[in-house]
């Protein structure tokens, strides 16, 4: 066994938090964790927000973010222990053995120097290279990571590149001083799905002809299982399971493994479209103010009672805005809403209370969605007191009643938002939503910001409710493996047009159109070894590039 | 138990003194308010404690009723020009398009003229009572407030909660008073000390040039304009609205700090 290039013996990292209105004080975030990493191999590090992934990732380049402290244990790199060396020494290890690529390329680049300047600032800053040599070394890398033009790529500000192209670069920007060790923190979870598939795999391949070492931190199996060699799972701070990639995906020991796992394995039968619809989208076409452009084409679907039409595609589609047509906050340049048979004026400010009351909106950052100043009694308690006049005492029993339909039960009604998690927070703002007895409720993406047990817990009480209040969804999302768990009928948008509708049978059936074989291609599989075979088939190039 | 910062605490202590000495002055000063009771600017002594000003009034007693008026003005100033500025700004937020134009170019209009030189023009044909003090000051002062209150409320209004505000159907009076404001207090109340004490200096300045507050009623900046002579003779009389002016303008932005710490650091939490 060759020595390990990275040792981590009882990694114990803490961190002071300030609770509203209490005292400041200690809490513990990473409790005690081993591991090694041999050169050249990729370990994968992986849970839900909170588990502490990001934080060790960090430590082994022996650095906290503001207010994190490493309060115990041993990193060794290379042979010391760096959270024993002093500030120089540090100096030296960052940016030169272990280097660091971050979640959002387009939040770490400055946006005021090109792209080659901060590409080879390491490599050079840390003497490995002389300018001449960096730059040369940055071109080999850019062709290696399949960007366009990699001799010209570099004279480009960050804004000129799109955003899979961006994080390409800080791959680029990572391997560039021929570090020991990369710190991947979650580089494709801010990209669409088909965007994705192609920086996972020049990072794969990236990875491999440089024989570099990483850790890669990412809370979504599936795109772990491509790359790494081993998997650690972390759950709040403490290692819940480490094994082989094989051995994690295939034979996972731990509970908590297995649920992740097993995550969206909600079985949903598809109910049969009724005569009429609820509600219509009829040749809809709309531009926002001062652009150019159309940003929904001709756009023609329908809402079943009761059912749920999933509206599935990348950013920049033009998901929510059909939302924002269909609410009223955007009005259409043409085409009409009908809604129960009758027509929808296009401006929110004309619709009659009743048409308001009966299409309700769930919206994806559940923080945004409540003002943090009102309680959550108040929250769900206003559209009550709004729409039917409820008042005192049967408006609290209204709300508890509410409460418990989302399986939050008693004394919740005096928290703030701040005080919920956010699985949580989601579950009152469909309770909001329910509160006005809606005939549609319109879901913009209201699991993407959710961890996926979390999410599957939403995606469950949804078609719950379903059943027991009879309301039918308009799903907005991105995520496919959320389409077949809830979809009674699927959209699927490219552009601001609707290339595929229909039944979620017959959608998600061949034939297909290049579109939407490429979008169902791009959903990480729980599969070791899916990544080359399904690049090896794909028939269209991605969207991001 | 709620800790304050010893900051905040001396500026609690000074500025709980000045409004108690403000409310209470018949009571605090040993003199009546324009009773001439000595000398021309005798020193001080156990009698006279800042001793005598130009006319032979007891200067402690003219110190602690020329408070009374500034702080009064001040802050019926400052309320009056915080609620005519937020509430404009925070429709003009909400409302957008051509009434937020319409409010916006007018508001900067007004700031174009410098508020002293436009102070003095009102003045001049107005009657120099306190009301009208009051009401010019708070009005001139509100678009500074509104500029802010805008500023902050625009970034509320394109939260998603305020959205479903609108999208339930809310009258404007809603989306402002309950969506809006609870989160924009604290920036406001922030401001606010800092306005006040511009509103302390404002008055004063008008005092001095002899627009403000009228004699033999007392005030800090009048206090300074009848003794100003006195300082070429080495006569301190007309330095002690100055210290005051400073000690309260001191006090207030260290209370108004820690409000706003205190706020932030709850963002989202209760209180």
């Amino acid at each position: 066994m060759t020595e390990p290039l990275l040792k981590v013996r009882g990694l114990k990292i803490g961190a002071t938090i300030y609770p509203p209105g209490e005292k400041s004080r200690h809490i513990d975030i990473v409790h005690g964790v081993d591991f090694d990493l041999e050169p050249g191999k990729v370990l994968g590090l992986i849970g839900e927000s909170g588990a502490g992934k990001s934080t060790i990732g960090l430590a082994a380049m022996a650095y906290g973010r503001g207010g994190v402290e490493l309060t115990g244990g041993e990193v060794w790199v290379n042979g010391r222990d760096v959270l024993q060396s002093g500030m120089g020494d540090k100096r030296r290890l960052r940016g030169a053995e272990v280097t660091y690529v971050s979640q959002s390329a387009a939040a770490s680049f400055n946006p005021a120097k090109r792209i080659m300047e901060q590409v080879i600032e390491a490599a050079i800053g840390q003497g490995k290279f002389s300018k001449k040599e960096a730059e040369k070394r940055a071109v080999v890398l850019f062709e290696k990571l399949g960007l366009p033009d990699p001799e010209t790529i570099g004279s480009r500000y960050p804004h000129q590149v799109s955003g899979g192209q961006l994080q390409r670069c800080m791959t680029a920007l990572a391997l560039c001083p021929q570090p020991d060790l990369v710190v991947f923190d979650e580089p494709t979870t801010a990209l669409d799905v088909t965007t994705q598939i192609d920086v996972l795999a020049a990072i794969k391949d990236a990875i491999r002809d440089t024989g570099v070492a990483a850790l890669y931190i990412t809370h979504d199996l599936a795109v772990v299982a491509q790359v790494s060699d081993h998997i650690m799972v972390l759950q709040q701070g403490s290692m819940v399971e480490y094994g082989t990639t094989d051995q994690i995906i295939n034979h996972p020991r731990e509970a908590y493994t297995q649920a992740l796992v097993s995550v969206r394995s909600i079985k949903h039968e598809e109910k049969a479209p009724t005569e009429t619809p609820l509600l219509r989208t009829q040749g809809i076409t709309a531009r926002y103010r001062g652009t150019n452009f159309d940003v929904l084409k001709n756009i023609n679907v329908g809402i079943h009672p009761g059912q749920t039409l999933a509206v599935v595609g990348e950013s920049g589609s033009g998901k929510s805005t059909l939302a924002r047509v269909i609410t009223g906050l955007l009005p259409p340049s043409s085409g009409e809403i009908t809604f129960e048979g009758r027509t929808l004026t296009p401006d929110l400010a004309t619709r009659p209370l009743d048409d308001l009351r009966e299409l309700q909106m769930i919206y994806q950052m559940a923080d945004t969605a409540m003002s943090p100043r009102q309680t959550v009694g108040t929250i769900i308690g206003r559209p009550l007191e709004f729409y039917f006049g409820l008042k005192g005492k049967e408006k609290q029993t209204r709300i508890q009643e509410l409460l418990d339909e989302i399986e939050l039960g008693e004394g919740f009604q005096d928290r703030y938002p701040a005080e919920l998690s956010g699985g949580q927070k989601q579950r009152v703002c469909i309770a909001r939503a329910l509160a006005a007895k809606p005939k549609l409720i319109i879901c913009d993406e209201v699991t993407s910001a959710l961890d996926p047990l979390v999410a599957d817990g939403i995606l469950k009480l949804l078609l719950n409710l379903q059943k027991v209040e009879d309301v039918a969804y308009l799903f907005i999302t991105h995520d496919l493996a959320t389409v077949k768990a809830i979809a009674d009928s699927i959209a699927v948008m490219y552009r601001g047009e609707v290339v595929r509708y229909g039944p979620k049978s017959q959608v998600l059936s061949p034939p297909f159109d290049d579109y939407t074989d490429l979008l169902l291609s791009s959903v990480p599989e729980m599969k070791i070894g899916w990544l080359e075979e399904t690049i090896a088939n794909r028939k269209m190039e991605s969207a991001g590039n | 138990m709620i800790r304050i910062p010893p900051a905040a605490l001396v500026g609690l202590f000074f500025t709980t003194l000045f409004f108690f000495c403000a409310i209470f002055a018949p009571f605090i000063a040993p003199y009546g308010m324009a009773e001439v009771v000595g000398d021309v600017w005798e020193p001080s002594s156990s009698e006279f404690l800042l001793g005598t000003d130009s006319i032979g009034r007891d200067l402690l007693s003219r110190m602690i009723y020329g408070g009374r008026t500034t702080i009064f003005i001040a802050t019926a100033a400052t309320i009056l020009s915080f609620v005519t500025g937020a509430t404009l700004g925070f429709f003009a937020a909400v409302s957008g398009g051509w009434v937020d134009q319409a409010l916006s170019r007018f508001i900067d209009l007004i700031m174009s003229i410098p508020s002293l030189i436009f102070a003095l023009v009102v003045l001049s044909v107005m009657p120099t009572t306190i009301l009208t003090l009051i009401v010019l000051m708070g009005l001139l002062d509100s678009t500074r407030v509104f500029r802010l209150a805008r500023a902050v409320a625009v970034d509320i209004t394109v939260m998603d909660y305020v959205e479903a505000a609108r999208l339930r159907g809310e009258k404007i009076g809603w989306i402002i008073f309950r969506e809006t404001l609870p989160n924009a207090l604290s920036p406001l109340v922030a401001e606010m000390g800092l306005r006040f004490i511009f509103m302390v200096l404002f008055v004063s300045t008008l005092s001095f040039l002899g627009l403000g507050v009228q004699p033999p009623q007392a005030d800090w900046g009048g206090i300074v304009k009848e003794n100003k002579e006195g300082i070429n003779y080495g006569i301190q009389a007309a330095l002690y609205p100055a210290y005051a002016i400073a000690a309260l303008c001191i006090s207030i932005n260290l209370v108004a700090d820690w409000i706003l710490s205190r706020t932030t650091s709850l963002k989202g939490g209760r209180g």
